[in-house]
Order: C-alpha cells, then sequence, then structure tokens
C-alpha cells in the first residue's frame, strides 16, 4: 500500500509494523502470547499523518489498542485507519476511513484475509463458526 | 493464537530446570522486543496494571531488587519492596507467616532473595500467587542466567536462535555461586559448551554429573572462548580455608590485563555483579571494551520484564 501512494505521490512513503499485544484489553482472558517485532518508520511518526492498515475490521478493540500503542511511540499530526474487509459489529465508537470491501457477516462466522505478498494468494474467506 | 503447550511457561520461575529449549528462548525474544521500550520516549506500559508484585528480599541486593523493581513499574503493576531488616522478621516471623501476610494483602507475585538454597520452592508451595525465585542460597538465580544468555546471544550476533556451539568459560567461585548452577543449566540448554574453570577446593561435589568440562589452568582455557563470566568470590559464604589467600588467589584465577590479551578478539567479560576489583577482575578489564558488564545490568530490566510479562500477563489463577 506504501507503495502504490508513494507511485501516485511521487515520493517513498515510510511504513513500519505495530505489535498492539501489550496494549490489548483481554490479555488477562488467556495465556500471554508472544509478541511479534515492531518496526518504527524511519523518520518516526511525530507530526506525520499516519494511516493504520489492519486486514478485517470487526470490534475495533485491535484498533483501540494500536492507538494506544501509536501514541507511545511518538504523536502523530493525524491518524487515519485503512482496512481491507469492514465486516460490521462493532463495540467501540471506532471508524475506517478507507474500506477495501464492507463485508455483512454474523458475528460467530470467521473472516480470513490472505494477500499475495504473504499468502501466495488473494482471497478472503468466510468461514463458518464450527470449522475454524 | 494460543501458544503451542511447550513454551507455555510453568506457573512459577523457580529454576532453570524447569525451562525447556523453546520456552528459553521464548524468554530472551520476548525480552529483545521488550527492550525497545526501554528505547521509546515513553517507557510505560499498561501491560501489569492493577498487579501487585511484592519484592521479598531477605538478603541484600542492589541491582536485583531495582533491576525488578523497574521492570514491573515499566509493566504498570505495583511493587511492594520489603528487606527482612526493619520488618517483623527481626521480631522472629517465619517465612510462611511473611508469606501469608502479603498473600492476604494481595500480592499476585512474589519476588523472592533467600540465603537458605530451595526457598523459593518453600514459598511456591504456600502461596497461590506466582513465585520468582530472584537468588536462593547456593542455588539458583534464573534471571541472572537468562540476562546473561541474552547479552552473550546479543554480541555474538546469534538474536533470534540459540548459542550453539559457543564456548563459555565460568571462572571463580563455582561451590558457592548459584549464578553458576543457573547458567550452566540454561547456557547448556541453548546448546554452548562450557567449561568451569576454578580452585579445586571451589569446584562442587557431583559435578562430574554436570554438563560441563572442567579446567584448573585459566591460560589454557581463555583462548578458546566467545565469552568469560567471572564470578564473585563470596566471602561472605566463606571461611578463608578455600584458598591460602586472596593475593594467590587473584594471581592464579583473576583477570588482568595480561590474561585479557589471551582472549580472542571479540570476546566477552561478564561479571554477574557486584565485583571485587582487584579479586577475581582487574579495573582494567571491568572497565575495557570486552566488558558489557554494564549492559548485562540494563538488559536485566528487559528480561525481567520479559518474565513478569510471560508469568503474569496473562489469565493467571483462573486455570488452577
Amino acid at each position: 500500500m506504501a507503495k502504490i501512494i508513494g507511485s501516485i505521490d511521487k515520493r517513498e512513503i515510510p511504513n513500519g509494523v505495530l505489535d498492539i499485544t501489550l496494549h490489548r484489553d483481554d490479555l488477562r482472558s488467556r495465556a500471554p502470547r508472544a509478541l511479534t517485532p515492531t518496526v518504527i518508520p524511519p523518520g518516526g511518526v511525530e507530526d506525520k499523518i499516519v494511516v493504520l492498515v489492519d486486514d478485517v475490521l470487526f470490534s475495533g478493540r485491535t484498533i483501540r489498542a494500536a492507538l494506544d500503542a501509536l501514541g507511545e511511540v511518538g504523536r502523530p499530526a493525524q491518524v487515519q485507519l485503512a482496512v481491507l474487509v469492514d465486516r460490521g459489529h462493532r463495540q467501540l465508537p471506532i471508524r475506517a476511513d478507507y474500506v477495501g470491501k464492507n463485508l455483512p457477516t454474523s458475528a460467530d462466522e470467521i473472516v480470513r484475509v490472505s494477500i499475495s505478498e504473504i499468502d501466495e494468494i488473494d482471497q478472503i474467506v468466510i468461514a463458518g463458526a464450527n470449522e475454524s | 493464537m494460543s501458544p503451542d503447550k511447550s513454551t507455555e511457561l510453568p506457573r512459577h520461575l523457580l529454576s532453570i530446570g524447569d525451562l525447556n529449549h523453546d520456552q528459553a528462548l521464548l524468554i530472551l525474544d520476548t525480552a529483545e522486543e521488550l527492550a525497545k521500550i526501554s528505547d521509546a520516549p515513553i517507557k510505560k506500559l499498561p501491560t501489569l496494571r492493577g498487579r501487585t508484585i511484592v519484592n521479598l528480599f531477605y538478603e541484600d541486593s542492589t541491582r536485583t531488587r531495582i533491576s525488578f523493581e523497574a521492570a514491573a513499574k515499566r509493566l504498570s503493576a505495583d511493587v511492594i519492596n520489603f528487606s527482612a531488616k526493619g520488618s517483623s522478621v527481626s521480631k522472629g516471623e517465619s517465612l510462611k507467616d511473611t508469606a501469608l501476610t502479603l498473600q492476604a494483602m494481595g500480592a499476585d507475585a512474589v519476588v523472592l532473595r533467600h540465603p537458605e538454597s530451595g526457598a523459593a520452592n518453600r514459598l511456591a508451595a504456600w502461596t497461590n500467587g506466582v513465585v520468582i525465585n530472584a537468588g536462593d542460597g547456593t542455588h539458583e538465580h534464573p534471571t541472572q542466567a537468562l540476562l546473561d544468555a541474552f547479552t552473550i546471544r546479543r554480541h555474538l550476533g546469534t538474536v533470534g536462535s540459540d548459542l550453539a556451539g559457543k564456548q563459555i568459560a565460568i571462572v571463580g567461585d563455582v561451590l558457592h555461586s548459584r549464578v553458576a548452577r543457573s547458567n550452566v543449566l540454561l547456557l547448556n540448554l541453548l546448546g554452548a559448551k562450557i567449561t568451569l574453570v576454578a580452585p579445586p577446593t571451589l569446584i562442587p561435589v557431583g559435578v562430574e554429573s554436570w554438563p560441563v568440562d572442567i579446567s584448573y589452568a585459566i591460560d589454557e582455557v581463555l583462548p578458546e572462548v566467545d565469552a568469560v563470566m567471572m564470578l564473585r568470590v563470596q566471602s561472605e559464604r566463606m571461611q578463608n580455608s578455600f584458598f591460602p589467600s586472596t593475593r594467590e588467589y587473584s594471581r592464579l584465577f583473576g583477570l588482568n590485563l595480561d590474561r585479557m590479551n589471551l582472549l580472542p578478539k571479540g570476546a566477552l567479560i561478564l561479571h554477574p555483579g557486584p565485583m571485587n576489583r582487584g579479586l577475581e577482575i582487574s579495573a582494567e578489564c571491568a572497565d575495557s571494551v570486552q566488558s558489557v558488564i554494564l549492559e548485562q545490568v540494563a538488559n536485566g530490566v528487559s528480561v525481567r520484564m520479559a518474565v513478569l510479562y510471560l508469568l503474569l500477563g496473562g489469565n493467571i489463577g483462573v486455570s488452577s
């Protein structure tokens, strides 16, 4: 996504990765999870416009945690949210600025997104609650 | 998302012997991520908000207690420091009664430093909370071994994997050293080859069953190693009968400038602290570029944050 925006904007868009595990509000309900690397974009986020990207927007709790995690890295000028799939069932007052596809689902279904850069295939699968 | 069974840590951290290879790596990898927090402008995470951790110290300690306290505070836990001096222990209260008192006050975890070997194991049987062994007598000091391995791994360029094939010498008072016991277990678990160097009187009985080589000649060992760990001569635990004089010990087993020149380029010098400068290690060696002694202290905070997160960050108490 950074590459595409960069090709439109004719400049390099720095990108990074945010691990939000330590900011989750449901840590207490499960065994501790292993952490994954956080990569701060070169140049940091201070006074920049930051676009958070996630595959599926569901309850909104992940994004809430991400906003907290981002706040620890710095103070961006503006934070926007882009998601590939918005499946509804929000539990917090959060909405995406950019949505790939609105996908009406039932709350107990599971939505799995694969993208060719990681999974060698572009697809979105809605699985029933029982097959996981 | 639930972690693999094999990497789920035991409830308490009492001994390195309770960990398997993957669990040890999980702690080191988690510490690697948490170390980045120490570089961030805001060194604070909400992860352990509302958890209470008691530092229960029956022995004097500077770096271990402060390190645990800093680690707990960076994860937003509430920390209560307890030292035996100035407490009801001096009125004769037993460890068990103290532990039950702390439990009644709602401690989620107890970090215990005690002069008797096995104290942490006893405590674990008495309380519902998580027990973390911060050194028990001459038995073990697991978080020290973890931070030593973490430091070695960072410098020998093997972050993300173990220490397979690395040569590590542990020099000095092995007999009284809980640091040495924990390190032998952990470094062996991670695949390193360990050589113990000490006067015969300071080598423990039963060492044949340890996964180590023994040497009495430090000068023959040093040219081969990737890291050398100097141990403190624990004068408080010995009655001066283990070697003729401190000067002789220093001459035969101390790390000085000449011996440091025997080390291969890039080999590390570690010391768990506090140092007896001029006895087991000379000032030139302790302050040299090869010395990572201060880094060990800094890394201690990250490693202890990892241990606290992995033991207290999840659903403790629910499964039991």
